[in-house]
């Protein structure tokens, strides 16, 4: 266990570089002139110079990158070209923001999922099982984008029970209640496919307990359903489920650009395509880097966890 | 003397496996048939591709002709099936043009990954060694990145627009299928028919070309066909973020986007494009679901 650790750990450098690098080169595959986009069209050419000369453009391109990186381990991503404030602080902000719409929306999936699975897996073949499995196919294949607008239809104008957007009321109470009452649609929104992905996986990975030996020694000896149940089955059941797990926290940071965007949310993803769109290069290297940085760690997190959890695992 | 009868042997057997070849695609066929979901998806499919086709014959209007006195008017009413989006263009029409769009989109950008994918798949799992070492480190980076944030990265990188989506969700998508491709390709290489071809003297492009890739073709036809739903929804959420198809193109990601605002005042602007996205998805998968049980194929969990 200790070399599979350790190989995995080892795999991290080569990944982290490669982000890196592809964050940097982002900047300079780029169209356009960033000391143009920073000036404006009417800068001259001296002006040009200088910017050009603050940014670090004018040294060679493995100096730049190695400057760049520098500078980032120690939290420094640059300024933000249309805001001027430092990256690092708008990112943050984002990014708590973020975090808690990305915890909330896994802790449901988690749960929703895990429970779904379980019935489904436990009752095969059952209207239950026929209903759940339809159902996680519709949650499979609608955008997210579209599922969002439906249940702002919903529930934000037919029955006006919740906000439409943001995180916070504009006036009036701004508590945690309120912060939890705009969270509702987004993380219901986000929660759905990483909810049918973990529900699919849960019934099959049931299907295939239930027709091991050890489940028939538990009924055997006389052990009541209940036990067989939580002590055998469920326990087995989520081995498989925990790297799914850390892949879908990781979907649940990185891909909720379009959910929050949708809900006018204040996130990462939010700040990353706002920033795109205003071709404000260094606040996109920034959102990409972090997002890109904590998928990477949350795998991570889940291949130690599950090697912990599952001695039989590949040590290759 | 018993080597060659084993060869013999081999050889034998890898005919019979040929000629035996078109009775298992009728097999496979018959097995399609049967699944009730599968034909859903195919008709689906079918008939969404069909219409994109022939556009310019079964759309009623012009796409992009606005019809200010016809603003939102709201499904079946006169001479709009679908209705009119914000501008009073008949939203039937821009369905239809759209699915063109997505349809190519979708099967550009898979054709365009699997491609790339598949070669490059085929040649690390073939040849091991320092050439696959260094393939998969690059897939790995790739993958580091959840897919839709490499997309984006990557039109990011390029510029907003419909071709950039494309090629973004197609070099997104190509890690995937080196991982997919190169894991079958190891197990395979040491199979008898491989080892055959290898004895009787042929090159390693023949034996890539004639022996490794027909083994692969059950598994790309699925997991192709799964792909561009995955794709055309990859490429309509950019688009719906805007960094895809840019209005007035009548593309459905785009189109939701555009009229967005106006969900409370005629919610059918916004929900007729949605559904044609679900629909062609929800085809693509049950068809690719139903393909991947009659080819009995299985993705292995890595």
């Amino acid at each position: 266990m200790g070399r599979y650790l350790a190989q995995r750990l080892l795999m991290i450098i080569p990944v982290m570089l490669g982000v890196t690098l592809l964050v940097f080169a982002m900047m300079h595959l780029a169209p356009g002139d960033p000391a143009v986009a920073m000036a404006g069209p009417r800068a001259t050419p001296e002006q040009l110079t200088i910017i050009r000369h603050y940014l670090g453009l004018d040294r060679p391109l493995p100096t730049q990158y190695a400057l760049w990186l520098e500078r980032a381990a120690v939290g420094d991503l640059g300024r933000s070209i249309r805001q001027g404030v430092p990256v690092t602080s708008l990112v943050l902000v984002d990014f708590r923001n973020s975090a808690l719409l990305a915890g909330v929306s896994f802790t449901l999936a988690t749960v929703l999922g895990i429970m779904a699975g379980l019935v489904a897996g436990l009752n095969r073949g059952s209207i239950l099982d026929q209903v759940i499995g339809f159902v996680s196919a519709l949650g499979f294949s609608t955008p997210a984008f579209f599922l969002g607008l439906l249940l702002i239809v919903l529930f934000a104008y037919k029955f006006p029970i919740l906000p439409i957007g943001g995180m916070h009321s504009v006036q009036g109470s701004s508590g945690l209640l309120d912060v939890a009452r705009h969270l509702v649609l987004p993380a219901i929104t986000l929660a759905a496919v990483p909810t049918t992905v973990i529900a699919r996986t849960v019934r099959s990975s049931v299907l295939e307990i239930l027709g091991q030996d050890y489940i028939r020694t538990a009924r055997a000896k006389g052990l009541r359903e209940k036990m067989v149940i939580s002590r055998h089955i469920l326990k087995n059941t989520l081995i498989p489920v925990i790297t799914l797990l850390g892949l879908q926290a990781g979907f649940l940071l990185g891909g909720a650009a379009i959910v929050e965007v949708v809900f006018s949310y204040p996130g990462v993803g939010n700040l990353m395509i706002q920033s795109i769109l205003e071709r404000d290069l260094p606040v996109t290297q920034g959102c990409v880097l972090v997002l890109a940085l904590v998928y990477v760690f949350v795998n991570l997190g889940a291949d130690v966890l599950q090697c912990y959890l599952d001695p039989r695992i590949h040590f290759g | 003397m018993e080597a060659e009868t084993a060869t013999q042997e081999v050889v034998q057997s890898s005919l019979a496996r040929a000629e035996a070849m078109p009775e298992r695609r009728r097999m496979a066929l018959r097995r399609f048939w049967r699944s009730k979901t599968g034909v859903l998806g195919a008709f689906l499919v079918l008939s969404i591709a069909l219409a994109a086709i022939a556009a310019p014959l079964v759309a009623p209007y012009n796409p992009n002709t606005v019809d200010l006195l016809a603003r939102m008017s709201p499904p079946l009413a006169s001479g709009h099936l679908l209705g009119t989006d914000i501008y009073g263009r008949d939203l039937l029409s821009r369905i239809i043009w759209g699915g063109r769009l997505s349809l190519t989109i979708g099967l550009a950008a898979t054709i365009f990954s699997m491609v790339i994918g598949i070669l490059t798949g085929i040649a690390a799992g073939y040849f091991g060694g320092p050439l696959d070492a260094v393939i998969m480190r690059i897939v790995d980076i790739m993958l580091a990145f959840p897919y839709i944030l490499l997309a984006i990265v990557i039109v990011g990188a390029l510029g907003p627009g419909l071709f950039n989506t494309m090629l973004a969700v197609g070099i997104a998508g190509i890690a995937f299928f080196v991982r997919l491709i190169r894991g079958m390709v190891v197990s395979i290489r040491e199979e008898m028919f491989v080892e055959a071809a290898r004895s009787l003297g042929a090159t390693h492009v023949h034996i890539m070309w004639r022996a490794v890739l027909p083994a692969l073709v059950p598994y790309i036809i699925v997991f192709g066909s799964l792909n561009v739903g995955w794709l055309i929804l990859e490429a309509a959420s950019l688009s719906f973020l805007g960094l895809g198809a840019q209005p007035p193109t009548p593309e459905w990601g785009a189109m939701l986007a555009e009229q967005r605002q106006y969900v409370t005042i005629a919610p059918h602007v916004v929900i007729i494009p949605g559904i044609a996205i679900f629909l062609v998805v929800v085809g693509l998968n049950l068809f690719g679901d139903a393909l991947r049980d009659a080819l009995d194929v299985r993705l292995k969990e890595s």
